[in-house]
């Protein structure tokens, strides 16, 4: 058959060549990070729309920054949620926890005492915060860098470790990669390795308890590089038609693994605007600023529990550390980015504004973190009582077979028997 | 819960059971939505066009306006969010029936049936399940060309936590989608379409029949269900075991009826779980096998059938296992009819495997 396909310049027409662009992030290693060009809006410089407005009236929100702490930790405008002392402080702890947590975890992993294991070292504030302004039986899609969300509803430390020691303790039965949890008690839907199939399912679950007349809401989490998925789409879309009581949270952490925000479309918009196409409430905010999420998600939840709809939120922040144990973020990125990051660390600066209040100081926050890195090692040791990953078969190998449907059919019985008789023959 | 379960041959349950009605597929499968709709609160139905149209096909007539806006609603355009919604849905505790138009359209939505509804119950330990029943027209013969006539089955019957039915009569259809929606796992309903409104025979030349008159076109108004993973035998006999499903049970009964051969006829009507003791059974006794489906054939689940019969049965076989299939070919839209393993395919299988 005849060469139907072209390569090169066709002869005769006098057109310039069509070049194509591929993004290139503004640092790699060896650079020297410098944000001095970037625009970060006054902390005071948002508007607070009335949670009921229309999506249309609210456009500017999404090509903007709420921001609530200023450079000096003053907490000033509109969408500053005055919090409480007692709440403030609640938060910081979670987040530092969080933080600690992260730590132990990362270095048993290194210790070889798992296979893998996902900090969320910089992103504290977007799931501490966001489920402190949400309600306790609100239901969370997140992906997996949200362990905050746990942490801040004070689920057991302890039971989240076994799952990543993937021990006789798990609940998941070790068929999990580690922190792949699942926590119904305390409205954390089962995550997914695959990525942002939870958006459509945090809006059909919005669209069931708004068809139920119930009174939750649900909230789902992404990461900026799966906003490219058709999932993240789909659901905008269904969120958008039905009106759905769901928050939809991007968090713009600038990396998915090693690829820059750039390959998401951030050169040419922000996240925070895809609201707009669809018509949803879009809000930009700093991730970096747990008071910015909290009144966002607040403001969001009002929103969806007014009948008002759904709200995107893009979560500005920075990815500190690697993708996961199995990265290394120095192959492909400035070194200092993280340092150099102009929204600055969550945790300090929330403890710059409790210590601004009068109601913290240095000395508690340290003593603070010491009493959590012990509780950390202290539940570490309790969790590893029950075993940690490759020494020893911690769920009867049984339990391999069950839960693929309700009932174990035949076939599964058949491979069952087959898996017992392999022990016998293997003399285990 | 009151079951009113027919017996293997198909027969509707006599005793007590409920005042049966001529139905064709589609009415079956409208009055197994309506029953089950009215029977439990959280049955939900959605999909392109589902609601006020009642479906492209009429599968979900009447029911928005018996039901609902909030419990049978259209849908955007986007099979993943359909699926992905149904997710989320079930998760918070109601039953969704979604369609997908046709099974053609069913791949946008193959991320969340395998990696999501399939497996949620197993990585969530069962504190997440996923009870939908997903229901799609499928199979050729009414001229859809490539994008309206596959048979995608063999897809799914490899993924592992997820049921596969597929009916061929109506008093089936209706008795194997309640059962489908009460089930607890992510089934797949594959409703063959051409059979929607009659019988085939395989001869795409001669005028089509319609439900009326037949034997199992007599559906129970009421509730009745027929158990997942049991075949039927729709016909016994001693020269060769034919197994097959959907509009390729009717082919092959007209089909043998013609060339009078006395076979043994098993409609699979679940293919996971399998009724694997019937199939068995009926290999033991016949000595021979023929697999009959309209899907692609390398892959298929003809292939998987042709492997348990022969890893079972290798010592009472007298002939090699024979599959009839469609082409590993795209469905053709103008040559539809060479590609259907019709008549004359099954026809040649049963010489070559009745020949000694």
């Amino acid at each position: 058959m005849a060469e139907r396909h072209h390569s090169g310049n066709d002869a005769g027409r006098n057109l310039p060549p069509l070049s194509l662009h591929v993004p290139e992030p503004h640092f790699r290693p060896g650079d020297q990070a410098d944000f001095s060009t970037f625009d970060i809006p006054a902390a005071d410089a948002a508007p607070r729309p009335d949670e009921t407005a229309a999506a249309s009236d609210m456009r500017d929100m999404a090509y903007g920054l709420v921001r609530v702490l200023d450079e000096d930790g003053q907490a000033v405008g509109n969408w500053n949620p005055n919090l409480p002392p007692e709440t403030l402080l609640r938060m910081l702890r979670a987040m530092a926890l969080t933080r600690a947590f992260d730590e132990r975890m990362f270095r048993a992993q290194r210790q070889g005492k798992t296979s893998f294991y996902m900090k969320c070292t910089g992103e504290e504030a977007v799931a501490v915060a966001a489920a402190m302004a949400l309600d306790r039986d609100d239901m969370c899609f997140p992906s997996y860098r949200q362990q905050g969300l746990l942490i801040a509803r004070d689920w057991s430390i302890v039971d989240m470790m076994n799952q990543i020691y993937s021990n006789k303790a798990d609940r998941m039965r070790g068929r999990q990669l580690p922190i792949m949890y699942s926590v119904r008690e305390a409205g954390f839907f089962s995550i997914s390795g695959n990525l942002t199939t939870q958006y459509p399912q945090a809006v059909g679950w919005a669209m069931a308890s708004a068809a139920r007349g119930d009174t939750r809401i649900a909230a789902t989490w992404c990461g900026e590089g799966s906003t490219a998925e058709g999932d993240f789409h789909s659901a905008c879309t269904f969120a958008s038609v039905y009106r759905a009581p769901v928050i939809m949270n991007v968090v713009n952490n600038q990396w998915a693994i090693s690829s820059f925000s750039g390959f998401a479309g951030a050169e040419a918009t922000t996240f925070a605007a895809r609201a707009v196409g669809y018509g949803i409430a879009g809000l930009r905010i700093d991730g970096n600023d747990a008071l910015a999420v909290y009144a966002a998600t607040r403001w969001a939840a009002d929103r969806a529990r007014s009948n008002a709809g759904p709200t995107l939120i893009e979560h500005f922040t920075y990815r500190v550390e690697g993708h996961s144990t199995s990265d290394d973020p120095g192959q492909y990125r400035s070194a200092d980015e993280g340092s150099h990051w102009p929204l600055g660390d969550p945790i300090a600066r929330l403890k710059q504004h409790c210590i601004g209040l009068g109601i913290w100081d240095e000395e508690r926050h340290a003593a603070m973190d010491s009493e959590l890195a012990t509780m950390v090692k202290d539940a570490a040791r309790e969790a590893e009582k029950n075993g940690i990953l490759g020494h020893g078969m911690h769920q009867p190998f049984e339990t391999m077979f069950e839960d693929v449907f309700e009932e174990m059919p035949w076939h599964l019985k058949e491979q069952l028997q087959q898996a017992i008789d392999e022990k016998k023959a293997a003399g285990i | 819960m009151s079951e009113v379960v027919d017996d293997v041959a198909g027969n509707v349950a006599a005793e007590g059971g409920p005042a049966a009605k001529q139905m064709n597929m589609i009415q079956a499968i409208n009055s197994a939505l309506d029953v089950m709709m009215a029977r439990d609160p959280h049955v939900i139905v959605m999909g392109e066009d589902v609601g006020f149209f009642g479906g492209v096909f009429r599968a979900t007539a009447g029911l928005q306006a018996k039901y609902g806006k909030n419990r049978v609603f259209d849908t955007p355009i986007t099979e993943c969010g359909i699926i992905g919604v149904a997710v989320g849905m079930g998760a918070y505790g109601l039953r969704p029936v979604p369609e997908i138009q046709f099974a053609d359209y069913i791949y946008p939505a193959l991320d969340q049936l395998v990696s999501e509804a399939a497996r949620l119950r197993y990585r969530s330990a069962g504190e997440f399940i996923a009870p939908m029943t997903v229901r799609s027209p499928f199979g050729g013969g009414i001229f859809g060309g490539q994008t309206h006539s596959q048979s995608p089955e063999g897809i799914f019957t490899h993924v592992s936590g997820m049921k596969t039915v597929i009916p061929s009569t109506p008093y089936d259809a209706k008795g194997l989608l309640i059962a489908a929606i009460e089930d607890n796992d992510p089934t797949l309903f594959f409703e063959p379409k051409r059979i929607y409104n009659g019988p085939f025979d395989g001869h795409y030349d001669r005028p089509a029949k319609s439900w009326a008159g037949h034997a199992d076109a007599q559906v129970p108004e009421g509730y009745y269900k027929i158990p997942l993973g049991k075949a039927r035998t729709v016909r016994e006999g001693g020269a060769l075991t034919i197994l097959c499903y959907g509009t390729m049970v009717h082919v092959v009964v007209n089909t043998i009826a013609d060339a009078g051969v006395d076979a043994e006829i098993i409609d699979l009507r679940t293919l996971v779980p399998l009724d694997i003791e019937a199939i068995e059974a009926s290999v033991k006794k016949t000595g021979r096998c023929l697999i009959v489906h309209e899907a692609t054939r390398t892959g298929g689940f003809g292939a998987e059938l042709s492997a348990q019969v022969q890893e079972r049965c290798f010592h009472h076989l007298e002939a090699p296992i024979e599959r009839v299939t469609g082409f590993d070919t795209p469905y053709p839209h103008s040559l539809e009819w060479a590609y259907f393993p019709g008549p004359i395919r099954i026809r040649e299988a049963m010489t070559k495997i009745l020949k000694d």
